[in-house]
């Protein structure tokens, strides 16, 4: 039997979508559904002095209309953040109150102010002209850089500060410095950027009367969590009369994590009226409200010998998290990001320092890599910058310094089980021809181009995450994920898993994993998810651990059932459990020529009692049933790592930049499909150059968001990228039963940095992301002026 | 208000409509074919694109006052018999999708370019699709699809 263990198989889930028959939040429609509106704050800072709603009440087809004043005097909670960071002089980071609807201030533009719920949507937006809100404007807080200096948006947090981390060991990095051959010093922005899942966030609050049952149908990528957060903080309903569905959803990379305002206010409102109410965001909605992702300022100095070895680092980092501390937004530029910025060298000291700082601008929260992408790009452009400063080839320098024995604990927090980056590294320098590098540049300069190549070796932790781990450094949750497997009567079996797919295959990859431990044709598998009426609690989708934790959750339930199994077959083939082998889906008596499928095994389990003259198939205390559950809970993070090396040609007199060749040779662990893995290293990769080339999510000084349109913001199209040459090493993961280390993220980890040391090395001149054609023209004016006065 | 009568995948229908109202929204809202998805509202997404008249159009700056007596064809139209067109079978092969969400418009926009050009080479059909965005994909894998649908169209 061939193992569907990496075998390249068409997804299960593709019909569906490909003829229309997806069905996402917007395409449900209820039974006397009503429509729901958002009056958002036109502000990025003001007191709300009167929200007047006479006028709006008396429009047309208005069923009801809310404003921060119900939901405080009902007290509904607020929306919180998940992670507790402590700051170094010992105190809790400070957070605002966060409520659904603001009653008193508002503080970006797009903040929530009232809905207005009516018989048909432009009923509702007609009304929602209509709301009267009167505002007393202040001063806005926008620029990350001058957060701290500004006037404190919040009583009670000065400075805008949320809170101020470090990590490392400052003395001995000091020392270190002390004994450097060479500093090297970079001062680094990273963009902030707007996630932009194709599907807009949705919803609909359903509550029924009659049973008391809150249903919400929402766009998340983990309706668990929604469903916890809503109930215990929220105050919206009892966890066990309130179901939260999410159904196929179009995609997510971080913004559909967090339960967001819209979920609590529209299911809050449906049990006051009782009737379903509708809401699906315009994208205008989404660039404003959904939640944005890094924007960092950094300093950053690296300590080398001159034998180009690094002794050590120290980072300076201000993280601009908007308005409110979203969910995972105190998380992602500490504990994602700051033991990440080793990167996969061997650096023996560090010492890092996080602000993070209030603002007023839309929340910023984790968005595909969350912490390790702002990780990557700072050490990787600051090795490049090194090793051209000691005259050391980049491929060199990086393997001098390169982990090489594992497990390694790092100096900060990681233990890497896993992994040959040299392997990486020197099978994408032969994919990516790197030897005939300057015969291409020259090429290029024929054309009139500038030729640039810039490698990313990076490391990721993904596998999100060990409880014992990240419970004791704050996380408000355990992130194990759940699993059950349901044998039914019939032989075919039914998979839930608490992890949540949103285009990245689990109907397939999933089913995979059970039909390759269980021996159950693929057919004969179905996956569900998305649902918490259906299967067990679990923990939902980000950082690239639905296979790594759900997987293995999957496969240890498998494991459960065999073991089971064995049991059952023993006593129908009169042997003992310990005799009995399982494989390829057979239970076989060892040293016999007897064996039971595990279809006769599952049915004989439905079916236990004594039948005429065959006696009853089950052994004396063995219940009947064959359905299995996992909780599991792995033991570390998983480090996927690689090596990725692009080539850019810039047109001097445009200053325009276009990658024109990208490899991509990563490591992670076991791969289960590897059609469906280069889909999301593809993805992923899209997603990177997209940040370091074009897009930008830019406020001005009073707070407006300038960027908030596709024609505006600069989505990354088809004709941006060349061919993407994609290819794996593999050392398996030992933190879970997989070996599988996670791929989701990857490409947006690595390619920033990849991208941007290629435009570097092109032009000779730094340029901060995304390179805009007007930035490298100037940049490139800068430098020619530069040499000429030299 | 106004009397349309239009083909949509392949059945005629008469309807009373509001001047105002946009393909896309009559297509989802009034006819329940939710294939087509309303990803922006710039007209830039392409996640609504239908064929009118056999050519690809953004359904979302279309007036359904427009369409009358026009035939229209969506996602939904394209499979004859439970089997899907070439370029649906052609994204399934070459996992040309991820979350699905852009897909109907992608693939509607994709028959349009081979319905133009037979023979398309890369650059072209990145051109071509330059008006629909897909975030999942990075693109690669559309264009295989793509390509492989026009070696056997």
């Amino acid at each position: 039997m061939v193992s569907l263990i990496g075998s390249k198989i068409e997804r299960k889930e593709d019909k569906k979508f490909l003829t229309g028959k997806g069905r996402y939040t917007a395409d449900i429609n209820l039974v006397n559904q009503t429509y729901a509106y958002f009056v958002r704050s036109p502000h990025a800072r003001a007191k709300i002095l009167n929200v007047n709603i006479t006028k709006a009440s008396k429009s047309p087809g208005v069923v009801k209309i809310f404003t921060g004043e119900e939901i405080a005097s009902e007290k509904i909670g607020g929306l919180i953040a998940g992670w507790k960071i402590v700051s170094q002089d010992g105190k809790d980071m400070k957070v605002p109150n966060h409520p659904p609807l603001a009653k008193h201030a508002v503080n970006y533009v797009g903040d929530h102010v009232a809905i207005v719920i009516a018989e048909t949507l432009e009923q509702a937006k007609n009304a929602a002209e209509l709301v009267d809100v009167s505002y007393k404007i202040h001063k806005a807080v926008v620029n990350t850089a001058d957060a701290m200096q500004s006037e404190a948006i919040y009583e009670g947090i000065d400075q805008n500060l949320c809170f101020d981390f470090i990590l490392g060991d400052k003395r001995k990095t000091e020392d270190s410095f002390s004994s450097a051959d060479k500093i090297v010093k970079l001062d680094l922005r990273n963009n902030r950027l707007i996630p932009n899942a194709m599907e807009p966030r949705a919803c609909i609050g359903d509550y029924n009367s009659s049973s008391d049952e809150l249903t919400l149908y929402t766009t998340s990528q983990n309706p668990h969590l929604s469903r916890l957060v809503l109930s215990a903080f929220g105050g919206i309903h009892p966890e066990h009369k309130f179901r939260v569905v999410a159904p196929d959803v179009g995609g997510g990379f971080g913004s559909k994590i967090y339960a967001y305002a819209e979920d609590a206010v529209a299911a809050w409102a449906s049990k006051k009226i009782e009737r379903p109410v509708k809401w699906v965001a315009e994208r205008s909605e989404s660039f404003l409200s959904d939640c944005h992702g890094r924007d960092h300022i950094t300093h950053v100095e690296l300590a080398i010998k001159n034998d180009g070895k690094i002794i050590g680092l120290k980072v300076d980092t201000i993280a601009n998290i908007g308005a409110y501390a979203s969910l995972f937004a105190t998380v992602t530029p500490t504990y994602l990001y700051a033991p990440l910025i080793l990167g996969l060298y061997d650096i023996p000291t560090a010492f890092i320092n996080v602000k993070a700082v209030f603002t007023n601008t839309a929340p910023v929260d984790a968005y595909r890599g969350a912490g390790r992408p702002e990780a990557t790009y700072l050490i990787e452009r600051i090795v490049h910058k090194a090793a051209n400063e000691i005259g050391m080839d980049q491929a060199e320098f990086r393997r001098k310094n390169f982990i090489k024995k594992f497990p390694h604990q790092q100096c900060l927090v990681h233990n890497i089980d896993s992994g040959d980056y040299v392997a990486h590294l020197d099978k994408a320098l032969e994919i990516s021809d790197y030897k005939n590098f300057e015969n291409r540049k020259s090429e290029s300069a024929k054309k009139g181009k500038l030729r640039g190549l810039g490698f990313s070796t990076y490391i990721e932790a993904c596998g999100i995450a060990p409880s014992a781990v990240v419970m004791s450094i704050g996380c408000g949750v355990g992130l194990w994920e759940s699993a059950e497997v349901r044998f039914n009567a019939t032989g075919n079996v039914t998979v839930f898993s608490g992890a949540h797919s949103h285009g990245q295959g689990h109907d397939t990859t999933f089913a995979q994993i059970v039909g390759d431990r269980l021996g159950v044709p693929m057919e004969s598998i179905d996956v569900v998810h998305g649902d918490t009426d259906k299967g067990p609690f679990g923990m939902g989708t980000y950082g690239s651990r639905s296979l790594a934790v759900g997987g293995s959750a999957i496969a240890k339930a498998c494991d459960k059932i065999i073991e089971k199994g064995k049991k059952v077959a023993a006593h129908m083939l009169e042997g003992k459990p310990e005799d009995i082998d399982f494989k390829d889906g057979d239970f076989i008596l060892k040293n016999s020529n007897k064996k039971k499928t595990i279809a006769e095994v599952a049915f004989a389990c439905y079916l236990p009692g004594q039948f005429g003259e065959i006696k009853s198939p089950l052994p004396p205390g063995v219940e009947p049933g064959l359905k299995e559950t996992s909780f599991y809970d792995p033991v570390n993070f998983s480090f996927p790592a690689g090596t990725h090396i692009c080539e850019v040609e810039v047109d001097q007199n445009t200053g325009e930049t276009q990658v024109v060749k990208y490899t991509a040779v990563d490591d992670f662990g076991t791969i289960i499909n590897p059609m469906i893995v280069e889909g999301q290293v593809h993805g992923g990769i899209a997603q990177g150059i997209g940040q370091a080339l074009y897009e930008n999510g830019h406020y001005d000084e009073s707070g407006q968001l300038i960027t908030a349109s596709y024609m505006d913001y600069t989505m990354p199209r088809a004709d941006n990228f060349p061919q993407i040459k994609v290819d794996y090493t593999t050392t398996p993961a030992t933190s879970n039963p997989l070996g599988s280390k996670g791929c989701g993220e990857a490409g947006a980890i690595a390619s920033p940095p990849a991208v941007m040391n290629a435009v570097i090395d092109a032009i000779g001149a730094d340029v901060s992301m995304p390179a805009t054609a007007e930035k490298v023209w100037n940049a490139i004016k800068k430098n020619d002026y530069k040499k000429s006065a030299a | 208000m106004a009397n349309v009568n239009i083909k949509i995948n392949g059945k005629k229908i008469s309807k009373e409509i509001s001047d105002n109202i946009l393909l896309s929204d009559f297509l989802r809202d009034k006819l329940l074919l939710t294939g087509t998805h309303i990803g922006c509202d710039t007209s830039q997404c392409g996640a609504c694109v239908v064929h009118l008249n056999g050519n690809s159009v953004k359904s979302c700056t279309t007036l359904v006052a427009d369409c009358d007596g026009c035939e229209v064809t969506t996602i939904e139209g394209l499979s004859s018999n439970g089997k899907m067109h070439v370029m649906q079978e052609s994204f399934k092969k070459h996992h040309g999708l991820q979350c699905g969400f852009c897909t109907p418009g992608m693939v509607m926009s994709a028959i349009d370019l081979l319905q133009k050009n037979k023979n398309p080479n890369e650059q072209e059909i990145r051109d071509w699709l330059e008006g629909n965005i897909c975030r999942c994909t990075g693109y690669q894998n559309i264009v295989a699809a793509v390509k492989d649908a026009a070696s056997k169209m």
